[in-house]
């Protein structure tokens, strides 16, 4: 979609909601070098949420809102649970179909884009909780890999069920007592992402959603290696302050415990070599992008 | 003036697009001797289908792999193996929210596993057409015929077609796409056969000329957004409706229902229109009429023959679509019927049940012959059971115990 597509008729510009006026004047489609700075400063790809007060999962959102490289030439896929109660305010096209599908959806999705536009970026990204990326959906999510499909899989790893009210999840950790873990998890937390790796992702990320400069980077990278290379992993840490009986302003610093160095999200990464190169190369166009621009200002200085 | 019609141009394989009344129903035919399998495969290369998934369970597998040759000479856009009908059903629906015209066929216990996604495809408003190789769903395992699984499909808001025939089939690919692409439909199609009866049986098709193919689907005339960013992103709602426990919530959701059951009653004059009427009668002034659908109707044809040798007069309903109903052509088709003799491959006879919903005096209706699990259903016991209900006596075929 180029932005003259969404332009308003002078005619009708008075009459159109304000927030569809804020798209078309402030909204940051087609802006390159877009990223989380931009929040505060112009019109969000998402307008409110309906989830917790201080729920992680909507500063998740608003980061990776930001961080998109292409937002409107990307559509979203979604699964159930509280991101789906997210998706109908965001301003992206987005699917919801059914729970745990989100990869197969996906995969379609990227195929039928790819035969209607040739030659054209149509970036396809998912979001999904832990209970949708690896318990019902684990199938879909590994095939989705297996076959090399070229999209980004971002899962919110809560560590159980939240919108159901907190059952136990693949990605919970050992021995947390939840709803139908009535002595404690039996077994340990999944390994997602070493699974995704041996699956043929080729960059994966293990980290929370605390540093939004980190969420930023790895949402590009992500995106721009599904792109050109194929299938991307994301797990982020978006604790469900509620289950795990926190109050509304403890998420920044639950995640901040989280991730330090011997603990179960510290940031870990893995990145095939067709990736690195990729991304290597981008990192040296985006160098030279800065230099001409910073010759160009202080000539015109 | 300058057109932006694609009718009369080129595809990549040289298949003119061709306006699709003048292709189904004044375009030259080929017979041709096909098996069921082979005329899927040629009414998909007609068809300009973008997105074909595929995955293996009989009856249906060849016809799954035959496509994917189609792709491999470039008649389709793109294909490949799901994982699971579930998953596949899942990957059609991402392509046809992306905006592709897309196809798959299963069966059987592949329906079943797939069952979830059918009503979200109605609900979304996908035209994917699902081709059903009917057979047995149940335990203990069986391959074989039976047409179980049209009666979960039936409640799930997708068009449902029976096809009697290979011919049948053949064409109804092709119209079933114009149907259900149409603005004021925009429903799935499941387009139903008794497997291995159609699907591996050789018949004689009349066939459509190979270098003539459907106009491309066109996602911007669906009623809903197409997923692909092309058209401005509207904030869809200010809170999603499963938040809310109200009125507005529950209104939202049973408006919408009632809109997919409306598309189909919609569909309805495009398909009189395109198949000349929801059902097909011979001698419906008959005091005995069989009426079904599917190979049964076939089966019904024979036992008609065997009764006129012996003078007694039975006349035939052939039901082409289940949903939409054709309640009301039914009910002026039997309406002087004093036997209404539903003969069906399954079980639990759900045809019968449907006709004696829909028609007065429904103690007319005869839910029978029934067979399952793949038997199959030899003209004569039709013949035993209308001898039955017209009083006359007939030798009892073995092991009936009647």
């Amino acid at each position: 979609m180029s932005k003259e597509r969404i332009k308003i008729a002078p005619e009708f510009f008075d009459i159109m909601p304000p927030e569809y006026q804020d798209l078309v004047t402030r909204a940051t489609y087609g802006n390159e070098s877009r990223g989380w700075k931009d929040i505060g400063t112009s019109k969000e790809l998402i307008e409110e949420h309906s989830l917790c007060a201080g729920c992680p999962e909507s500063m998740a959102f608003r980061y990776i809102l930001a961080s998109l490289p292409n937002p409107e030439d990307t559509v979203m896929v979604g699964s159930t649970g509280c991101t789906s109660l997210v998706f109908p305010h965001v301003a992206v096209h987005n699917i919801h179909s059914l729970f745990g599908n989100q990869n197969a959806v996906a995969s379609g999705l990227k195929r039928a884009l790819t035969v209607r536009f040739p030659g054209r970026i149509k970036d396809v990204v998912v979001l999904a909780g832990d209970g949708a990326t690896v318990d019902i959906g684990l199938d879909m999510t590994l095939q989705a890999w297996f076959r090399q499909e070229k999209f980004t899989t971002i899962c919110f790893d809560n560590e159980l069920y939240a919108n159901t009210g907190g059952q136990e999840s693949g990605l919970m950790q050992k021995g947390f007592v939840a709803k139908m873990a009535p002595v404690g998890k039996t077994f340990e937390k999944v390994r997602l992402p070493e699974i995704a790796r041996e699956s043929g992702c080729h960059y994966v990320v293990n980290c929370t959603v605390s540093k939004p400069s980190l969420v930023e980077k790895v949402i590009k990278n992500a995106v721009y290696v599904a792109r050109e290379i194929g299938p991307t992993y994301l797990q982020l840490y978006t604790p469900c302050i509620l289950e795990i009986g926190k109050n509304s302003m403890e998420g920044l610093q639950e995640m901040r415990d989280s991730e330090k160095p011997t603990e179960r999200f510290a940031y870990k990464e893995y990145i095939s070599e067709p990736a690195k190169q990729l991304l290597a190369e981008i990192a040296a166009k985006e160098k030279e992008r800065k230099a001409a621009a910073k010759q160009l200002t202080s000539q015109e200085a | 003036m300058e057109t932006t019609s694609v009718i009369g141009t080129k595809n990549k394989k040289g298949q003119v697009y061709t306006d699709p009344r003048v292709m189904m129903n004044e375009a030259p035919r080929t017979p041709s001797f096909f098996t069921g399998s082979e005329v899927i495969k040629e009414a998909v290369r007609r068809a300009s289908v973008d997105v074909m998934i595929a995955y293996p369970i009989t009856p249906q597998s060849e016809a799954a792999a035959l496509i994917g040759e189609l792709f491999a000479e470039g008649y389709i856009g793109d294909y490949f193996r799901g994982e699971s009908e579930f998953a596949v059903m899942s990957e059609c629906a991402g392509a046809a929210f992306g905006g592709a015209r897309v196809f798959t066929t299963t069966a059987g216990p592949g329906t079943m596993r797939a069952m979830e996604n059918f009503p979200m495809w109605a609900g979304a408003r996908l035209p994917i057409q699902c081709i059903v190789t009917c057979r047995g769903i149940n335990s203990p395992l069986s391959i074989q015929p039976d047409t179980i699984e049209i009666s979960y499909l039936m409640q799930t808001g997708m068009l449902v077609w029976h096809a009697e025939t290979a011919q049948d089939f053949y064409d109804w690919i092709m119209k079933g796409y114009m149907v259900s692409e149409e603005p004021d439909v925009h429903l799935p199609l499941a387009l139903c056969c008794d497997g291995f009866f159609v699907t591996h049986t050789k018949d004689v098709v009349n066939l459509t000329p190979a270098d003539m193919c459907l106009p491309p689907y066109d996602p911007y005339r669906s009623p809903v957004p197409c997923m692909d960013m092309e058209c401005p992103p509207v904030r869809m709602m200010r809170d999603p409706f499963v938040m809310k426990s109200n009125y507005i919530s529950y209104a939202t959701h049973a408006s919408w229902q009632q809109e997919v059951w409306a598309a189909i009653e919609r569909s309805r004059k495009h398909t009189i229109a395109w198949m000349d009427g929801l059902i097909e009668t011979e001698n419906a002034d008959a005091d005995v009429l069989i009426v079904s659908s599917g190979t049964a109707v076939s089966q019904g044809r024979e036992a008609i023959r065997l009764l006129a040798d012996e003078g007694i007069r039975v006349g035939l309903v052939k039901i082409k679509t289940l949903r939409p109903w054709p309640g009301e052509e039914i009910r002026e088709a039997t309406k002087n019927a004093k036997y209404i003799i539903v003969p069906e491959f399954n079980v639990v006879g759900w045809m019968a049940r449907e006709i004696k919903a829909s028609i007065p005096n429904s103690d007319r209706v005869i839910a029978g012959p029934h067979v399952c699990g793949g038997m199959t259903m030899p003209p004569e016991i039709i013949v035993e059971q209308i001898k039955h209900a017209l009083g006359i006596r007939s030798a009892a075929l073995a092991g009936r115990g009647s």
